[in-house]
């Protein structure tokens, strides 16, 4: 079972024209053996999608291959006709994209679609294709096949396409599966379903999968061995185990490091300096030089050669394994905050919190209907504390946080910050009451008038609200926040689109501070970024805290950020809260059965647990037509029929600590 | 200013078409045709709208390279006795100016009320854009016929001939408001949903300044390229309107009335009165096509991206 399935060698593809080319992949060697998991490890921009697309040569149309062979078995991939290569293509390569909600045509029935790959690329089913279409979806776990195959792409949740689409790879009986980040856009229950699917589809047929990633938690959870792409380049490659337990390139390292966990709370992150250099320049150094802090006189000078470390294992660094090792603190640092343990200091208090859209339908526009988005809701938040807002897409987190804003208006309940009832607010109180609130988004980009000067982005807070003097001195104060947030005072005068992702979020971070907020709401505020930059911008928020004591209501889906900052986790089902406490009450002893599940889905690094995985089956029902009684029975391993009549009451275990589920109420 | 300027000459607008030959075909004409135009109190040999000047033993005579023509009026003149390239050169001004100052009264209705009923949404919207539905449902040509039709009854020909530029701008200028008005509600409806609204609403602007400030500059794409199709479309209700006779007078003729003065004495040869300003007219309705075409394409993302 070791004999090599796919050979690539020497890899370069390039993107743009001839005279300033991105050198996107730039000499790539991988070795793929029969029925492996293998993963493309790597940040965004580092050419693990091109290597893949180079490899169905799927390239846009401004990419080529300019050096390197790929081998498929015997095949040559490169010399083949593009006659030859369609029938390799969905043959014996199959390929899944992240976005599955694009990657299926809308106007055709999956059936269909399905159908199509096996006409083509399985010949001896050509006759029973119908039948072959019902299997595979069988194969792949969707319920009631038969009626699925008639349905359309929009009548499917995001995971159920991810399977129609692996359906369609597995048409061709494919013997190598290329996944690109397959899971990103998905939800953690759900990845934890559909990896899985994979890792069992794996064990039954034999196919190797090439797994495109940049979660390491996803990559210890499948892959047998992993190469870690930079900058274009295999930069490390070794077993998942040894990996994982002890990586040898100072970057892989510094990526392990910088990943937020319960452990490194109150510790800084680690952060990787700097970012990924232009592929436009012709390389004699290391690439990561400039990142490295161990780097050498030899690094900057020649281009560190591929170094073997075991069979089959190596990096590309001019260091010894022991020497990149050296000089960093291994002993893990006792917690250095204080527990949180309740506070009798409320900064912001919502009491039956509800947020209804209205279902309207037919030419009067009648109300047929209401999505309960947010259906009562209660949060306390003590002053200068984090309160965790953790749950799925679609839970209602995100509008928990716009109407504790006042940016979607309740529909019911109150909003008290201060003791201020912000929902009896008269307009103009509670455009001055914004100074005190603010909002960080998930996507920097669109957060930010794409046609303002970064300068007036910052400085338009201040003016709405009438703060910091004169335009002269509020201009001083812009470029003192931006210095603030770690970027230069000439960033004041560039447009937005002139950023980084993490750089626009530190913008946005210097926008909501110009009017001296007491409380943020920061909505999913990393989870667009990298690793690395997202470990400076939780640590650059841990320290505004620190200064300024300032709250935050920090959303997220992202457990490990939510172990490594906050003090209180509230966990949402459904538009309520089924579960809250303080962050090691909840992550370490959860109790209510989604928190369990939802905590066992979540990949981690830590490679031998032993940790029971609670795998939920099926979607998240939709908010508009909740479930009778609890709204978790449906996925809940544990139900009982008390479940199915009642919504549970919610229990109090203590001053911070309450569930809503029959099986603690009894206790 | 000169950050401004730096911006301009590195952009990718400048750069597309620079290496549009069209683009700056059409420009160049374009230019040419409104710099003539507007300098024609300097360039033109006569002029038209002094009737001291008029000799109507001078009428009907034919351009200067044919045999009865004479070398002082080189495109012949009209049946007036006007020279043809004066006369056309103040028309054109004209057509211009109404194409323009009527596209301009369409943009402030249209981006006022597209705005609002993008933004308040509600009954707001739903009142505003039944009321261009219905506007919509006549055509300009008939709301103008109409109108202008009315207004000479009523008040004139003396009256009208003197206020005639305003009533068309004012005619033309209010029947095309929901063009601008549909498009600009799209937009805002688009931006609206986008973080960084959110983002100003947060801070604490006041709606109007949420309005102007932030969702206006966005939406401004698309109001500039149905701009330039809507200044041609202008001028051509113009030229309908003033050949049909309810446009402008035949003392201050502006293409589409010289055209109509014409009209009448093409079967008895006279050939040129009506063919010149037609193809001014066509020359000029082209390149403005052409030039929104063009930007079009160039501030279009999708095709941007390839």
């Amino acid at each position: 079972m070791t004999d090599t399935l796919l050979r690539v060698q020497g890899l370069k593809t390039r993107l743009g024209d001839d005279t300033n080319p991105v050198r996107a992949v730039d000499g790539v060697d991988l070795d793929i053996r029969r029925g492996e998991t293998f993963a493309l490890l790597g940040e965004s921009g580092c050419g693990k999608s091109m290597t893949a697309l180079s490899l169905m040569r799927l390239l846009p149309p401004s990419g080529r291959i300019v050096d390197g062979q790929a081998f498929l078995g015997e095949t040559s991939l490169f010399e083949l006709a593009e006659m030859d290569m369609r029938r390799e293509r969905g043959g014996r390569m199959g390929m899944i994209f992240q976005e599955p909600m694009t990657s299926l045509n809308a106007v055709r029935t999956i059936g269909d679609q399905i159908g199509e790959s096996v006409s083509f690329h399985d010949p001896e089913n050509r006759g029973r294709v119908s039948s072959r279409v019902l299997e595979l979806l069988k194969s792949v776990g969707i319920p009631d096949p038969e009626r699925r195959l008639n349905e359309y792409p929009h009548q499917l949740s995001g995971g159920m396409k991810q399977r129609v689409m692996i359906a369609i790879a597995l048409a061709g009986k494919p013997e190598l599966l290329i996944a690109d980040e397959p899971t990103t856009a998905l939800d953690v229950t759900i990845q934890a379903q559909v990896l899985a699917l994979l890792k069992g589809l794996q064990k039954r047929t034999g196919m190797a999968i090439l797994l495109i990633t940049h979660d390491l938690g996803v990559v210890s959870a499948v892959a047998d061995r992993v190469a870690v792409m930079y900058a274009g380049q295999v930069i490390e490659q070794a077993s998942t185990k040894h990996f994982i337990g002890t990586p040898a390139h100072p970057y892989s390292r510094k990526l392990f490091q910088s990943l937020p966990d319960s452990r490194k709370r109150g510790q800084r992150l680690t952060v990787i300096d700097g970012a990924v250099p232009k592929l436009t320049q012709q390389f004699n150094q290391c690439r990561f030089l400039e990142r490295c802090d161990k780097a050498l006189k030899i690094c900057a000078q020649v281009e560190p050669p591929w170094q073997s470390i075991r069979t089959g294992e190596g990096m590309r660094c001019h260091l010894e394994v022991a020497e990149t090792t050296e000089g960093e603190d291994q002993s893990d640092q006792a917690d250095e905050r204080p527990r949180f343990t309740g506070s009798n200091e409320v900064l912001l208090e919502t009491r039956g919190l509800k947020v209804h859209f209205p279902i309207r339908q037919g030419v009067f526009k009648r109300v047929v209907g209401a999505v309960k988005a947010v259906d009562g809701i209660d949060l306390v938040i003590a002053p200068g504390h984090t309160l965790a807002l953790v749950g799925e897409s679609g839970c209602g987190k995100t509008t928990v946080g716009k109407s504790i804003l006042q940016l979607i208006p309740p529909t019911e309940g109150s909003v008290r910050f201060e003791g201020a009832e912000l929902t009896r607010l008269s307009r103009g109180s509670m455009r001055r009451r914004r100074s005190d609130m603010q909002i960080i988004f998930q996507d920097p980009v669109a957060s930010m008038n794409p046609r303002m000067l970064v300068g007036d982005i910052i400085a338009e807070g201040m003016q709405a609200q009438g703060i910091g003097g004169n335009a002269k001195q509020r201009w001083t104060r812009v470029l003192e926040l931006l210095d603030h947030v770690g970027l230069s005072e000439e960033a004041a005068d560039l447009y937005p689109n002139e950023f980084s992702g993490g750089q626009r979020q530190r913008i946005c971070i210097a926008r909501a501070l110009a009017v001296d907020p007491r409380f943020i709401v920061c909505d999913e505020p990393t989870s667009a970024l990298d690793v690395s930059v997202q470990a400076q911008i939780l640590n650059l928020l841990l320290d505004l805290q620190e200064e300024r004591s300032i709250t935050y209501l920090f959303i997220t889906h992202n457990i490990s950020v939510v172990a490594y900052l906050a003090h209180e986790v509230a966990v949402m089902y459904l538009g309520r809260i089924v579960e809250r406490g303080t962050v090691e009450e909840v992550l370490d002893a959860p109790l209510h059965p989604y928190t369990q599940a939802l905590l066992s889905a979540v990949p981690t690094i830590d490679s031998d647990t032993g940790r029971e995985i609670t795998r939920l089956e099926g979607d998240m029902p939709s908010p508009a037509n909740p479930p009778a009684g609890c709204h978790f029975h449906p996925r809940c391993p544990r139900a009982v029929d008390a479940c199915r009549k009642a919504y549970p009451e919610t229990t109090h275990l203590s001053e911070t600590r309450q569930v809503s589920c029959f099986e603690v109420g009894e206790e | 200013m000169i950050r401004y300027w730096q911006l301009f000459k590195e952009s990718a607008f400048l750069y597309r078409f620079r290496r549009d030959k069209v683009a700056i075909a059409s420009f160049s004409v374009l230019m040419l045709l409104v710099s003539l135009s507007f300098l024609a109190p300097l360039i033109a040999p006569f002029d038209p709208y002094d009737p001291a000047g008029i000799d109507i033993m001078d009428s009907d005579i034919p351009p200067s390279w044919q045999e009865e023509g004479d070398p002082r009026f080189s495109l012949g003149t009209d049946a007036q006795g006007r020279d043809m390239l004066s006369t056309m050169l103040y028309g054109t001004r004209i057509s211009i100016t109404i194409g323009l100052f009527a596209v301009l009264l369409q943009l402030f209705l249209g981006i006022a009320l597209g705005l609002a009923a993008g933004y308040f949404g509600g009954r707001i919207d739903s009142f505003l854009m039944r009321l261009a539905d219905i506007q919509l449902s006549f055509s300009t040509l008939m709301v103008a016929i109409v109108v202008l039709a009315i207004f000479q009854a009523s008040f004139g020909t003396e009256l009208y001939n003197d206020l005639a530029i305003f009533m068309l701008i004012l005619v033309i200028g209010i029947a095309e408001w929901p063009q601008y008005a549909r498009t600009v509600r799209a937009s805002v409806l688009a931006e609206k949903k986008k973080e960084y609204v959110d983002a100003v609403r947060v801070i604490g602007l006041g709606s109007g300044r949420i309005m102007f400030r932030h969702i206006l500059p966005n939406t401004l794409s698309p109001i500039l390229v149905i701009s330039t199709v809507q200044v041609a479309n202008a001028i051509m209700s113009e030229a309908a309107l003033s050949f049909l006779g309810l446009g402008m007078p035949v003392n201050k003729p502006s293409l589409g009335s010289l055209i109509n003065s014409g009209f009448e004495y093409i079967l008895s040869g006279s050939w040129w009165i009506t063919t010149f300003p037609a193809l001014v007219l066509i020359l000029l309705v082209l390149v403005i096509n052409l030039l929104g075409d063009w930007l079009r394409d160039v501030l279009n993302p999708k095709l941007y991206k390839d």
